[in-house]
């Protein structure tokens, strides 16, 4: 698609002839999924990730349009709705566990997707679009989930959504009208119960189309690669049917297979008992946490404790959106022209701190709002702010990056000795001679 | 790395050549398997997509209601709601069983006798689905003061469809009787429907 | 500029941050649990761990069903222990079946069960109650929470369909739970006793509204096996683990055999991958 040397087009077949020249659908597949989209070679299994949200993403639809067919948004009867499906509706149990235990995953697969794009600094120029769409996606997830998780109607749904739906009275002056406006009432009750429903049936659609968007440019200059390095011939990159459609299915094998582990044997470890107690708008749960995904920025919307000229509670939330927000400047921030911090010592160090940071962050979000917890999230949110809005900026315009290999191929031949991938990861692979495996 | 000097070549011309096609396109067993096993796969998970639409545990369970008939008298009738659909069981006095018995069958529709239309035994029941056979509407006759048509029995408003006092098609557009459910006398006064 | 528009939002945030740490360190130093607190969390005990059946080989959950024997006992304990108070409103007559009653058993136990099914009098028009049938769920036991409260001294008990999955290790904590009664012991401090409730350490409060409900021969077990509390306590936590999830035994089977088919399906694929690159270096 976007390098001359990509193998345009050819039809196969005379029906695929026929059909390419009044729909250009297979011409568009071939270019964008198939042989005529070149990768770079030496993407690793970080990059199996995009693929895998869009599994997920798939899966969420599906399910959750099954379960659609049997839920029944109305506080009278959502909980019992629920309950229906868990035990008389065929397979229900299986829909509603492979909806709830898939909304973890994605997120689990999305988290990972980003921190390969700060590690490998997909984020910076061609690509800035690329990663602002995908966060663009991300702030529409959350927004998703969070209203998903409203409908079985338990306690924590109808506790969460109080709570979150109460940060919008920090707002100065308009706050309370805000939330009365979003609530359609003075409390989350039955409208508000309908409204999250009609959204969390419409955003995974948005997000499907942001996600097509987000496919679309990312296809312009082409993926990426560990070496941050970009394409600069025939000898870099491969076409990505069949090597990534048959690594992708190894990729897919392996992810189904942890996913069906937690879907049949532990469906419920990563859910919160209360949910499965009905909605009582006169008794709050002892601890009330969000999802576990929603961790890190609980923690820092809850890090903010001092009236300092604002109500801490505006701090918090100001604090927990802008968390999130300036990932749309990362590029900007981080104006290093070096992308991967394979060859950039300092700043990998910092991000590997950052990583640490924000499963700090997110073990004390779910944790109980005590001491020593307190304490820790306030030193871990200083960091998180600390590393986007000053270390980084700084370290990129005073750090001395190491050699960058002249292109991906000499990287690929050359650089069996080379460090730098991410804890835990081998480029695999690498070491296999071509005479050890024949081709047949 | 023990590399012979022509593999290091190869492995070069991998890299900078696409000669990928020799080796990669060829289909040998390992592919076929692999995307035979994948595809009977997803076919099987395919199953508790189509399998939650099928009648949930619950529905099937009220798939029999059993009524008491106790309180119908000789030439009352009553609707009861059977599978989300209503259900005519008629008292029949001993006169409007001997004209249904007697009724000339020759040139009916859906010729059926009285014999064939209750059971033995409990012959002055006449239980059947009261949904009219062609496009579904609910005919009238059950209740006092209903219309019950030309040839005493029920009679649908929707097509003008005519059925005598044993429920079979005598005028109109309705290609077969009144169906008659499954059922089974659980006591003299007590029937199990479906 | 955008850097340091950037630094100043950066310093910011850490100011006020660094702020609440300070505020919140010395008001925490100031802070001294309270009696309450440190009463709790000095006789708290934890669940006791059950060997349950659906544990399975090594305790791993993955082979484990239930033991229909078990459940039936257990819903004997429920029937004539716990279901004066305790409604189980979400489990229908007819999932008995499920453990092993046959479908003339559970109709009787339906059309005995002491509180019936509300419905209309056909002649009247009122409101009357009718034997519940094998479709009915178990009817509720007080017709509201007013009620409910009214007669257990103002305490609610709750409904048992989802009790083993609403709380954290459910089917460990009912058991212990309802084994777990103890006198107080002497060193529990006077001013924390409460009135009217009774001593449990294995409940969050210490206090809870039930008193005992167990003991030895309490119910005859129709197969025989000798009623001591530990035995009824296992028993009904058993049955309430199954009504709460009662499609566990499908969901493992189906598990099981899904990965195993993950497994080759992976495998698979995973030659098929090193076939198709073996010609590439990467």
């Amino acid at each position: 698609m976007s390098f001359g040397w990509s193998k345009p087009y050819e039809p196969t077949s005379a029906l695929g002839k026929w059909f390419d020249e009044r729909l250009p659908v297979p011409r568009l597949v071939h270019g964008s999924l198939g042989g005529g989209y070149e990768v770079p070679r030496n993407i690793n299994y970080f990059y199996n990730f995009g693929v895998l949200a869009g599994l997920a993403l798939v899966i969420q639809i599906v399910t959750g349009v099954v379960l659609a067919m049997h839920y029944a948004a109305n506080t009278e009867v959502a909980f019992s709705s629920v309950e229906h499906i868990m035990r008389d509706v065929n397979y229900g149990w299986l829909m509603r566990y492979m909806h709830a235990n898939g909304a973890s995953f994605f997120f689990i697969v999305v988290y990972v997707h980003m921190w390969r794009g700060l590690y490998y600094g997909s984020y910076k120029a061609p690509r800035e679009l690329v990663w602002m769409l995908g966060v663009v996606i991300f702030l529409l997830m959350m927004a998703t989930a969070f209203m998903g998780y409203v409908l079985p109607w338990g306690q924590m749904s109808f506790w969460g959504a109080t709570v979150i739906t109460n940060l919008f009275s920090a707002i100065p002056v308009v706050g309370d009208a805000i939330v009365t406006f979003l609530l359609g009432g003075f409390a989350v009750d039955n409208a508000t119960l309908n409204r999250f429903f009609s959204l969390h049936f419409l955003l995974p659609f948005i997000i499907a189309g942001v996600v097509m968007l987000k496919i679309w440019s990312l296809h312009i200059p082409g993926s990426n690669n560990p070496t941050g390095v970009e394409v600069k011939g025939p000898a870099d990159t491969i076409p990505f049917h069949p090597y990534f459609t048959a690594k992708d299915l190894f990729g897919v094998g392996v992810y189904l297979t942890i996913f069906s582990i937690f879907l049949f044997f532990m469906p419920n470890f990563l859910g919160h008992p209360d949910n499965y107690i009905e909605a009582n708008a006169l008794a709050t749960p002892e601890h009330i946490v969000p999802e576990w995904y929603f961790w890190p920025f609980y923690a820092i919307l809850r890090a903010f404790t001092f009236d300092f000229i604002l109500e801490a509670k505006l701090w918090g939330v100001v604090a927990m959106v802008s968390a999130i927000v300036l990932l749309f400047f990362l590029p900007w921030l981080d104006s290093s022209p070096v992308k991967s911090m394979r060859y950039r010592p300092k700043a990998r160090m910092w991000t590997y701190v950052l990583l640490a940071d924000i499963l700090i962050l997110s073990w004390c979000g779910g944790a109980v709002a005590e001491q020593p917890y307190i304490i820790i999230s306030q030193i871990a949110a200083i960091y998180y702010f600390a590393h986007f809005l000053i270390i980084l900026p700084l370290v990129s315009r005073t750090e001395t990056p190491l050699p960058l290999p002249a292109s991906i191929s000499e990287a690929v031949l050359k650089g069996d000795a080379s460090t730098g991938a991410p804890a835990g990861i081998t480029d695999t692979g690498r070491n296999a001679a071509p005479t050890a495996q024949p081709a047949e | 790395m023990a590399t012979a000097p022509e593999a290091g070549d190869k492995s070069v011309e991998g890299v900078v050549g696409h000669t990928a096609d020799d080796g990669v396109h060829r289909r040998d067993f390992i592919y076929v398997a692999t995307a035979a096993f994948g595809s009977v796969g997803a076919a099987a998970a395919i199953w508790p997509f189509v399998d939650q639409m099928n009648p949930s545990a619950d529905v099937l369970a009220l798939a029999s209601v059993e009524v008491n008939l106790s309180q119908v008298a000789p030439g009352q009738g009553i609707k009861v709601s059977w599978r989300g659909k209503p259900v005519f069981i008629q008292h029949l006095t001993p006169e409007q069983m001997a004209e249904a018995q007697n009724a000339d069958l020759s040139g009916l529709r859906d010729a059926q006798t009285f014999e064939e239309r209750t059971q033995e035994g409990h012959r002055q029941y006449l239980i059947q689905v009261g949904v009219c056979t062609h496009l579904g509407c609910i005919p009238s006759g059950t209740a006092a003061g209903e219309v019950k048509g030309d040839f005493n029995g029920w009679f649908c408003p929707c097509h003008g469809s005519h059925y005598d006092n044993a429920g079979r098609i005598r005028k109109g557009p309705a290609p077969t009787n009144l169906e008659v459910p499954e059922y089974t006398f659980l006591s003299d006064t007590n029937v199990r429907i479906g | 500029m955008f850097r340091f528009i950037s630094y100043a939002i950066g310093a910011t945030f850490i100011f006020v941050l660094i702020l609440a740490g300070y505020t919140d360190l010395k008001a925490a130093a100031d802070a001294e649990t309270s009696e309450s607190d440190q009463v709790r969390e000095e006789y708290h005990k934890y669940n006791k761990s059950v060997d349950w059946s659906w544990n399975g080989n090594m305790g791993l959950g993955v082979f484990g069903g239930f033991d229909n024997q078990q459940l039936q006992r257990g819903f004997q304990v429920y029937k004539d222990v716990c279901s004066g108070c305790h409604s189980l409103k979400r489990v229908a007559f007819r999932n008995l079946q499920e453990i092993g009653f046959n479908e003339a058993e559970v109709k009787q136990i339906a059309t005995d069960w002491v509180v019936e099914v509300p419905s209309i009098n056909p002649d009247t028009g009122e409101a009357d109650t009718r034997p519940a049938t094998l479709a009915d769920k178990f009817p509720e036991v007080y017709p509201n929470e007013i009620a409910a409260r009214a007669a257990n001294n103002n305490a609610l008990p709750p409904d048992m369909s989802l009790i083993a999955k609403s709380r954290p290790d459910g089917s460990n904590y009912l058991y212990s739970l309802i084994t777990g009664y103890e006198p107080v012991p002497a060193s529990f401090p006077e001013s924390q006793k409460q009135e009217g409730l009774n001593y449990n350490p294995h409940f969050h409060s210490l206090w809870i509204a039930m008193p005992p409900q167990l003991s030895d021969g309490l119910v005859e077990y129709a197969d025989g096996t000798p009623a001591t509390i530990d035995q009824m306590g296992k028993d009904v936590a058993a049955f309430l683990t199954w009504a709460a999830e009662p499609k566990m035994e499908e969901r493992k089977q189906a598990g099981i055999g899904t990965i195993i088919f993950l497994l080759i399906f992976t495998g698979l694929a995973y030659i098929a991958y090193r076939r198709v690159w073996a010609d590439q270096k990467h």
